[in-house]
């Protein structure tokens, strides 16, 4: 069956707290840390942008299972900050790995779920055999404007993760999508920063599409949330996915592994990717795990996924490349000024 | 001039309504009110709405013809007027609706009032209300609702003993009122701590101290009083309308802690209905901010300046105190639309002294007080309705 043959994430080491960005802006900093239950966030360096977080967790990906890249015949890259318009960051991240020049890849955008597209277009071709492995990445250097709200919570950092059928370490049971056409956050061509619609984006965009990708799924599998170890939902904050799971019938305990934004951010496609990375790296054989991303624009990508014994055997080596909980640790603390420069906002003199 | 009575009323739910658009909300309050009035679409002789901004919120205009249409009644060619007194629209349109029976002109006639509020950015929001302001004066300098009802709420506690704590006993009485109204945009409780913990919007003023942005419509069905037992066995009379108007700048007011225009109208309301403040029974009053409350509850009379602190700290204005206010939960917790607050409260007054009012009901309401309010007291009308 298709599943995860093995996977990989990247966090860059930097780190702003919200409490900084508040200040700046003259908010009072326990309103919105309490309000988003994030309190800190991740800042790329000042030469990381989506390609480099994607090639990292791509080779991190690989230094767990001895995969040869020629075998791997489709990389997609799914992100809303590609450093081209125009000129494919799966393609470098192909060369980098040593995939090139047989195989097809394409970079993908759909909000903050196009790297959950991805898993589902590389499960297709596996599946139909036209490709050995294909290997989805989810990455963001996410914008987040000025004192805008979603400044608090952008970040930076990706998940790899490579699909197959070969002996994988997590089958993917099912998938299902629930999209609709709904205006809830967007960035023009040739503007800096998304535009949001406010509480719009809750309710109407992330509630409506979640629910409406996981009664589908519980619909066709006849599962329900009891059936499930621990369940994995897109967290632009800590409150949407901590109601959602209520709603759903999912208990804290059941997201409590996979609940890396308090102290990550929001990493757009990595957001849920990197949620189920952290899930995996505590993972055990038989475990089952279910996963919501959600994209604005707005889509919703639900997964029905089971651990196998191959994540214990000797083949998979989860410690050979660190784990979620490794890279949010030992952070280097920016001020804003700092950060204003890893992030490009200061313009300067040409 | 004839005796005017209430035969029915409607109201959609308050809140975010992202799925419903402005024509569907009027469509699903007036085919509540005219399924409570028991009357159909060929029956009615006219129609007034309340709207303040359809124009910067939904970027349509001539709204008169569009409910009119959306109503199913175009093709009667009933005439259908709009009225804009920002958020005294609906106040305003029940007048007029109120004046065309009393005159003799129209038997049955709909006022009703409706806005959609979140199909813009909140910021958008803000700058349409300043509208309701003087745009050249105060709005042009930067002045916006929050900012303006913080000026009155600072000159108000420099001169009256009103505490921070007894200004946000308003909210938290609004909020238990509104967690009793199934039509509420916010149905929970709040203590003062909430409020007091709340975001500063503008110094006293705070998050919990500002009525929400909504959308929402209401609609009311007014006929003759001697055909309203044709219709309905429990007829609500109409029994004083009043309107008065102030300076459109806060700054050009004899006294900004005092709303003249609603001591004028409150005073012409009693006067044309030979009663006084003791005799009514509840009030809905226009709390956009707790201290426009506080403003209302003594410019109508129930209280003396400077003592309304004390009246809703001590619970008089409280859900079974001795005056009632907002057993609606107010804009601040039923939620404001701006034009189509006037005619919520109707509705609120009318399902209370029908006896209908479920969990928030006074017992043996019999006469009850309206007081709505466009701008920062440029425009108020008031009315008095009896059973």
């Amino acid at each position: 069956m298709v599943g995860i043959i093995t996977y990989g994430v990247y966090i860059p080491r930097f780190r702003i707290k919200v409490e900084e960005i508040a200040k700046v802006w003259g908010a009072n900093p326990d309103d919105i840390s309490g309000g988003l239950g994030v309190y800190s966030k991740s800042v790329p360096d000042l030469d990381e942008d989506t390609a480099t977080i994607a090639v990292e967790a791509a080779r991190n990906a690989l230094r767990r299972r001895d995969i040869d890249p020629k075998e791997i015949g489709a990389v997609y890259v799914g992100s809303e900050s590609h450093p081209y318009a125009v000129k494919p960051t799966a393609c470098t991240v192909g060369e980098a790995i040593g995939a090139t020049p047989i195989m097809t890849a394409a970079d993908y955008e759909f909000a903050c779920k196009a790297g959950t597209a991805g898993i589902q277009t590389c499960m297709g071709l596996v599946a139909s055999n036209m490709v050995k492995y294909g290997l989805a990445i989810g990455s963001d250097v996410a914008q987040g404007a000025p004192s805008d709200a979603l400044e608090y919570t952008a970040a930076a950092g990706g998940a790899a993760f490579l699909i197959g059928n070969c002996d994988p370490i997590a089958e993917i049971h099912r998938t299902c999508s629930f999209t609709t056409d709904t205006p809830d956050f967007w960035r023009r061509e040739g503007q800096d920063y998304p535009r949001h619609g406010g509480r719009f984006t809750g309710d109407p965009g992330y509630f409506r599409h979640i629910e409406g990708a996981v009664r589908l799924i519980f619909e066709q599998t006849g599962k329900c949330p009891k059936d499930y170890t621990y369940a994995v939902f897109h967290q632009p904050n800590a409150k949407f996915p901590q109601r959602i799971a209520k709603i759903l019938g999912f208990s804290p305990e059941q997201i409590k592994p996979g609940l890396v934004v308090p102290r990550l951010g929001n990493t757009y496609s990595g957001s849920s990717m990197i949620g189920l990375a952290a899930t995996l790296d505590c993972a055990r054989s038989n475990d089952r795990i279910f996963v919501a991303s959600f994209g604005s624009g707005a889509g919703s990508d639900a997964f029905d996924i089971e651990v196998t014994d191959a994540i214990e055997s000797g083949d998979f080596r989860r410690e050979a490349a660190p784990s979620v909980e490794r890279l949010l640790e030992n952070p280097i603390y920016v001020n804003y000024a700092q950060y204003a420069r890893h992030k490009g906002k200061i313009v300067m003199q040409k | 001039m004839r005796e005017v009575a209430v035969i029915g009323v409607g109201c959609t739910t308050f809140g975010e309504k992202w799925n419903i658009s402005f024509r569907d909300l009027f469509v699903q309050a007036g085919a509540l009110a005219l399924e409570d009035a028991r009357v159909s679409g060929e029956q009615i002789g006219a129609m007034y709405v309340g709207n303040m901004s359809a124009g910067r919120f939904i970027e349509q205009e001539h709204i008169g013809a569009l409910i009119a249409d959306y109503a199913g009644l175009a093709t009667t060619h009933i005439p259908s007027t709009r009225v804009e007194a920002a958020c005294a629209s609906g106040g305003l349109s029940f007048r007029q609706a109120f004046i065309s029976v009393a005159s003799g002109i129209e038997d049955i006639v709909v006022a009703a009032g409706v806005e959609k509020m979140t199909d813009v950015a909140s910021g958008t929001s803000v700058e349409a209300l300043a509208g309701a302001a003087d745009r050249e004066w105060e709005g042009f300098v930067g002045a916006t609702f929050p900012g303006l009802y913080a000026m009155i709420a600072n000159d108000y506690m420099n001169r009256y003993p009103l505490t921070r704590e007894q200004l946000a006993q308003v909210a938290v009485k609004n909020h238990y009122n509104g967690a009793r109204n199934p039509i509420a945009q916010f149905q929970q409780e709040i203590t003062l701590e909430t409020v007091l913990k709340s975001t500063l919007v503008a110094d006293p003023l705070r998050l919990f101290d500002c009525s929400p942005i909504t959308d929402g419509a209401a609609a009311v069905i007014l006929a003759p009083l001697e055909m309203a037992r044709d219709f309905t066995d429990t007829p609500v009379k109409v029994l004083a309308s009043s309107q008065a108007s102030d300076t459109i700048a806060l700054h050009d007011r004899r006294d900004i802690s005092t709303l003249d225009a609603t001591v004028a109208a409150g005073k012409r309301a009693f006067a044309m209905s030979g009663l006084t403040p003791k005799d009514i029974d509840l009030v809905e009053v226009h709390d956009c901010f707790t201290i426009a409350e506080i403003c209302a509850i003594e410019d109508l009379g129930f209280c003396r300046k400077g003592e309304a602190g004390r009246f809703t700290e001590e619970g008089a204005t409280a859900l079974h105190g001795d005056l009632p206010v907002n057993t609606s939960g107010g804009l601040k917790a039923c939620g404001h639309p701006v034009g189509a607050t006037g005619i919520k409260q109707i509705c609120e007054v009318v399902m209370q002294l029908r006896g209908e009012a479920g969990k928030r009901q006074i017992d043996g309401a019999r006469i009850g007080m309206t007081h709505n309010v466009g701008g920062t007291g440029a425009t108020v009308a008031v009315h008095i309705l009896g059973v």
